[in-house]
């Protein structure tokens, strides 16, 4: 039953690739601007998190209600401060655009990191870290799986409001046609500006989750940004649920691959999937 | 009343309009025709904020609708319904439709414009909850007129609605505009199918290489020869 303890633990960090994901393809679904800092948002969540549990002793999840309103408000800023220019320009030439400001961003989140939190390891020990239930054979550890519980609470409320609010229909219809958007009187501005800041909502959501779950350092956004990469290229954009459970396909392959042919296999199989998924269906298994 | 004068717009370098003046007043059916290229799209999209000019003016009611911001030339009551309908694919019906009402005036009165525009489509009303991509082309051209009506505009402009749909559902298309045009609504009309356009407006105009090459009643310029030849065939012909 060791392969099934395996998969079962791929399935866990899998609801976090979604989370993560799913902010990454919020932005470029709307945006059309690929932010390859997303990994460095989803750290900075971690450190807030973190922040809060060493300095003031707020627990990780409770962390939640005060990290999602602040990189709310980061992403409306750096929206405003970086990247509501590269929309400005033409759709050809935003993702370029976005690259340079994104790896920018990045190489600067990281190095203001390090600067406040050094570059060690840090989590979140709680007086139930280490608690397990069992289930069969299988034990499954508590804290991970209210972090896949709470990934897909948070992408159903992502989907809620994205169905329901008059803003979210205004999100989506960007991402389909801005000029029929700009057409039926949205200010697509704004709907950039909200889509935007709720990917990087998102993004520091999962960062909080990863620390409470995993651990966070400076270095670990690339990664993050890779497996996010991977899970939109995987599920194709425009379904936050299929998003989600591109994620949970992700931590199953990689679990199954470590498990068959060793660890260092695991973070191979996510980049087979990517090159295969490009070349027999680009456009994703959910997507449009 | 639409006045536009001296209106010169283009892509990068090549001009797609060089100075153009025309006006739709209120409660008219204006057609504008002319061969592919003669700069029709661009002189709508110009008039709804898609297109930036180079020069001349754009006046609605007193307006400079020139200066306005693209999302707003809708709350000022000028509605476009794009060539291609350019509809949202992956939503319902009725969402693409409550979409139309999205301008802060229109939003809190959808529910009323909603049955307005189920009543002059009412198998919209049927489909309401069905994704448009799965609408025959027929039904997605009432939809994509259905959703410029949302916000109650004063002058409703269509890009070749009846583009790639069969006679008789040009023709359904085509009476819902009088009706449209009936409770005082101004339509300024693109249209390839001269006779069908000709049939209903009130007055034309006839865009050659992006300048006005004629102008005059609907029944003037059907019976004007160079539009017979050019836009009726050798024939004249009744397509």
């Amino acid at each position: 039953m060791i392969l099934g303890q395996q998969l079962l633990l791929g399935l866990l960090i899998g609801g976090l690739y979604g989370l993560a994901a799913a902010g990454l393809s919020l932005i470029f679904g709307v945006m059309r601007v690929l932010n390859v800092a997303h990994g460095e948002l989803i750290m900075l969540g971690g450190y807030g998190a973190f922040w809060l549990a060493a300095l003031l002793g707020v627990d990780p999840f409770a962390s939640l209600v005060l990290v999602i309103p602040g990189s709310l408000l980061l992403g409306a800023v750096l929206y405003t401060g970086l990247f509501g220019f590269v929309v400005r320009a033409h759709e050809e030439t935003r993702v370029k655009n976005s690259l340079l400001i994104g790896f920018g961003l990045a190489l600067a989140l990281q190095a203001l990191a390090v600067r406040l939190w050094t570059a060690d390891e840090r989590s979140i020990p709680t007086s139930y870290s280490g608690a397990t239930i069992s289930v069969g054979p299988l034990t499954i550890p508590l804290v991970r799986l209210a972090t896949l519980a709470l990934a897909l609470v948070l992408i159903g409320a992502l989907q809620l409001l994205l169905s329901r609010w008059r803003w979210g229909k205004a999100i989506r219809a960007t991402a389909e046609d801005w000029q029929a958007a700009l057409l039926t009187g949205i200010d697509i501005r704004r709907a950039y500006l909200l889509a935007f800041a709720l990917g990087t909502a998102l993004a520091g959501a999962a960062g909080t989750l990863v620390t409470v779950a995993y651990s966070v350092s400076p270095s670990i956004g690339l990664e993050w940004t890779l497996k996010a990469l991977i899970v939109v290229v995987l599920a194709g954009l425009g379904s936050m649920m299929g998003t989600f459970v591109g994620g949970l396909v992700l931590g199953l392959a990689e679990a199954a691959s470590a498990a068959t042919f060793g660890g260092p296999y695991r973070e191979i199989v996510g980049l087979v999937i990517f090159v295969v998924v490009l070349a027999v269906r680009p456009r994703g298994l959910f997507g449009r | 009343m639409l006045e536009i004068r001296g209106l010169r717009a283009g892509y990068g370098d090549v001009p797609a309009l060089s100075g153009v003046s025309l006006t739709v007043r209120e409660g008219e059916i204006v057609a504008l025709l002319g061969p592919n290229g003669a700069g029709k799209s661009t002189l709508l999209n110009c008039v709804a904020g898609l297109v930036r000019p180079w020069a001349g003016t754009i006046v609605w009611d007193g307006r400079d609708l020139k200066a306005a911001a693209a999302h707003l030339v809708i709350e000022h009551g000028v509605a476009l319904v794009p060539e291609g309908r350019r509809l949202f694919g992956g939503m319902s019906v009725q969402e693409n439709l409550e979409l139309g009402a999205f301008a802060p005036r229109a939003w809190p009165k959808r529910r009323a414009a909603l049955e307005r525009v189920y009543a002059l489509f009412p198998v919209l009303a049927e489909r309401r909850r069905v994704a448009v991509q799965a609408l025959s082309g027929g039904q997605q051209q009432m939809v994509a007129v259905g959703r410029a009506l949302m916000a109650s505009p004063r002058l409703l402009m269509l890009d070749e609605p009846s583009l790639g749909l069969a006679p008789r559902l040009v023709a359904a298309i085509l009476e819902a505009l009088v009706a449209i045009n009936r409770d005082g609504v101004a339509v300024f009309l693109v249209e390839q199918n001269v006779p069908a356009a000709l049939s209903l407006a009130h007055r034309g105009y006839l865009l050659e290489g992006g300048r006005i090459a004629g102008e005059g009643s609907g029944t003037d310029l059907m019976a004007n020869e160079h539009v017979r030849r050019a836009y009726l065939g050798p024939l004249a012909v009744r397509r």
